[in-house]
């Protein structure tokens, strides 16, 4: 087979007809543009939101948690048949929430392959002084570097950085909502009580905006060193260890290894934000269902388009079946068509996608969720335009294969003697 | 004299609306050189048994041989290749192709054989055109052209890939007196310049008359076979 003749045919048919085709190409570029900037969009958003999940929340929390022993000392005298236990008011033993040995633990885990890294973090309950009243708060001490690294500190540090705890003794990051109502600008000196009556001054050094009002109306991040300080504890006093994974899928496998080897409470991601993967997934499927619909839409066009055109090039068909065309040849000829439109329209399709992506990535989108979004999210995959490309052009070879059959099929006889 | 085309008991029936016979145990045999004309009524079966000739039917029974080589068992790939290599087809309507030039109009079957070069192609088409006296109008699209002038293209169409034998059905069918003649020229001096093998059907008793041999057929038989 002449594909080069075959080709140059399917092209002249389609000049001659040249504005059928646009409009048929048109469709093709209408849903492959709608496919590429709502995927981008869809998926873009998706990232974004989650990112304030996944990227802020540690895959597996350490921590100790202060209870009654599971084992009292009565448990261990193995009463007889006749006799039972009855022990009420268990308490708790007096204890630090510390978790024990912190260091080792740290130092055994960089040195796991699975591990990404581990931020410490000492939780201090305090009292912000604001004049003559005093405001619960809790201050979060934290390695600025190590937290930075692995849950994006950065990202909702409004003003000022993470950067600013570890150069400046006791510095402070207050929260947008406290820091409000303080009235505090950088520079100036808060003061916090603890909960032991210490009055600590601390310097703002900058503000976050998590997303969540109370949260940002409670919480403070200081250094780890100087949260120590204030909770007068030595150096190893740490109460969470935040370990970042490189597959967030081993996070339920690791917690439980975790909790068993160190002896303390561990909690993964899935557990707690169990909702995101289903809402990520469904948002996902959604955007390609409305895609492909679009797609097999303008499939349907560019099939009634080519079947009218069979039935006007009935005489074109016929002559080149007398002039010695095979009946693949004509299939071909056709297909040939539809393929045209589907790859002209389709590359129209991913260029204008791109530029509606593009306009859609400038458009102002501020919310106080996301403090460091400015504009709406948009995904710039390759992957997209991949998919996108390859689809237009199954869909309009099922579309043309079936006009095209019909062609091939025709009996030159039947037209010519018919006039 | 070399056979170039020959029917043994050709039979074929049409069977819409009722089972009827069509051609009727036709045998003949036309050898190289031949200027033939088939006359007939309407509906005697001569086109019929060209569009068999021509193999563009294949619903038939009997026997055909082009070049003395069995045409009925072939596939309808091979037999597109006899049609595009040994066949030079004239219709009584023009059939030439809108979307292209006279020229590349012309230049099709060949493009199809693909055994040429298109510069080659190309240079081969214009010359079946100077032959027809249409050199002038290569480049022009077949919807310019009257329907005399569309003719002769499709002649040159049907020479281009130098066929076995030319078949045509009431190609002065449609032309007005003065076409017909240029036509009927055409074919006269392919048959005596060129030797070219002529298979023409037409119910123009005069035109038939000009011709080497003329077959007439009646309700599917050979009625008479006469030689000029």
């Amino acid at each position: 087979m002449n594909y080069r003749l075959i080709a140059g045919i399917s092209r002249s048919l389609l000049m001659a007809r040249l504005g059928q085709t646009v409009v048929a190409a048109i469709g093709v570029t209408f849903s492959i543009t709608m496919f590429i900037a709502l995927l981008s969009f869809m998926t873009g958003l998706n990232n974004i939101l989650d990112s304030l999940i996944v990227n802020r929340t540690p895959h597996v929390r350490l921590y100790n948690e202060i209870k009654p022993n599971d084992q009292q000392p009565v448990s261990l005298y193995k009463p007889s048949t006749e006799n039972y236990h009855f022990i009420h008011s268990v308490k708790p033993k007096k204890d630090f929430s510390r978790i024990r040995n912190s260091l080792a633990i740290i130092q055994s885990l960089r040195q796991d392959n699975r591990v990404m890294g581990v931020a410490p973090k000492l939780s201090e309950q305090v009292f912000y002084n604001v004049g003559s009243v005093d405001l619960t708060g809790i201050i979060n001490g934290v390695d600025p570097v190590e937290e930075n690294r692995l849950f994006f500190l950065d990202d909702y540090i409004t003003t000022g950085s993470s950067e600013a705890l570890k150069n400046t003794t006791n510095g402070i990051i207050l929260g947008k909502g406290i820091a409000d109502i303080m009235m505090s600008k950088i520079g100036d000196v808060v003061t916090v009580t603890t909960a032991r009556g210490n009055k600590v001054q601390l310097k703002v050094v900058g503000f976050f905006q998590s997303g969540l009002a109370d949260y940002d109306k409670v919480n403070s991040f200081t250094s780890l060193t100087t949260a120590q300080k204030i909770a007068e504890v030595a150096s190893d006093y740490i109460t969470d260890l935040q370990i970042k994974l490189f597959n967030i899928k081993q996070a339920p496998t690791l917690a439980a290894e975790f909790k068993k080897i160190y002896g303390i409470q561990a909690v993964d991601i899935q557990a707690a934000n169990s909702q995101f993967e289903t809402g990520t997934f469904v948002r996902t499927l959604i955007s390609y269902s409305v895609g492909i619909t679009l797609l097999v839409v303008a499939g349907f066009g560019i099939y009634n388009i080519l079947n009218m055109m069979i039935y006007e090039k009935m005489d074109t068909i016929a002559i080149l079946k007398a002039t010695g065309f095979t009946g693949k040849d004509i299939k071909w000829i056709f297909i040939g068509i539809a393929l045209f439109i589907g790859f002209f329209g389709g590359v129209a399709g991913l260029i204008i996608g791109y530029v509606l992506s593009a306009v859609i990535d400038i458009i102002p989108f501020e919310t106080q969720a996301l403090p460091t979004i400015t504009t709406y999210p948009v995904n710039y995959n390759p992957f997209f335009y991949l998919i996108a490309i390859s689809f237009s052009i199954v869909t309009t070879y099922l579309a043309g294969f079936f006009p095209a059959r019909k062609a091939s099929r025709v009996d030159p006889v039947i037209i010519i003697r018919g006039k | 004299m070399t056979s170039v085309i020959k029917t043994h008991n050709l039979v074929k029936y049409f069977n819409d609306p009722v089972l009827f016979k069509v051609i009727k145990n036709i045998s003949f045999e036309i050898t190289k050189g031949e200027f033939v004309s088939v006359i007939g009524k309407s509906g005697s079966g001569k086109s019929t048994l060209l569009y068999i000739l021509a193999t563009m039917d294949s619903d038939y029974q009997g026997e055909l041989l082009i070049e003395g080589e069995t045409v009925s068992d072939k596939t309808e790939k091979e037999r597109a290749y006899i049609r595009n290599k040994k066949i030079g087809f004239v219709f009584q309507f023009h059939y030439l192709l809108n979307e292209f030039s006279v020229l590349r109009n012309v230049m099709l079957p060949a493009l199809k054989a693909g055994e040429r070069e298109i510069d080659e192609i190309e240079q081969k088409a214009f010359e079946k055109l100077k032959l027809l006296g249409m050199e002038s109008h290569a480049n022009k699209k077949p919807h310019q052209l009257s329907g005399g002038e569309k003719q002769r293209v499709a002649i040159a169409r049907s020479l281009i890939n130098d066929p076995l034998i030319i078949m045509a059905d009431e190609p002065t069918g449609n032309l007005d007196k003065h076409n017909s003649e240029i036509v009927f020229e055409i074919f006269g001096n392919l048959a005596s310049a060129f030797n070219q093998t002529l298979l023409i059907v037409t119910h123009d008793i005069e035109f038939a008359s000009r011709t080497h041999r003329i077959i007439e057929l009646e309700d599917g038989r050979i009625l008479f076979d006469r030689r000029n």
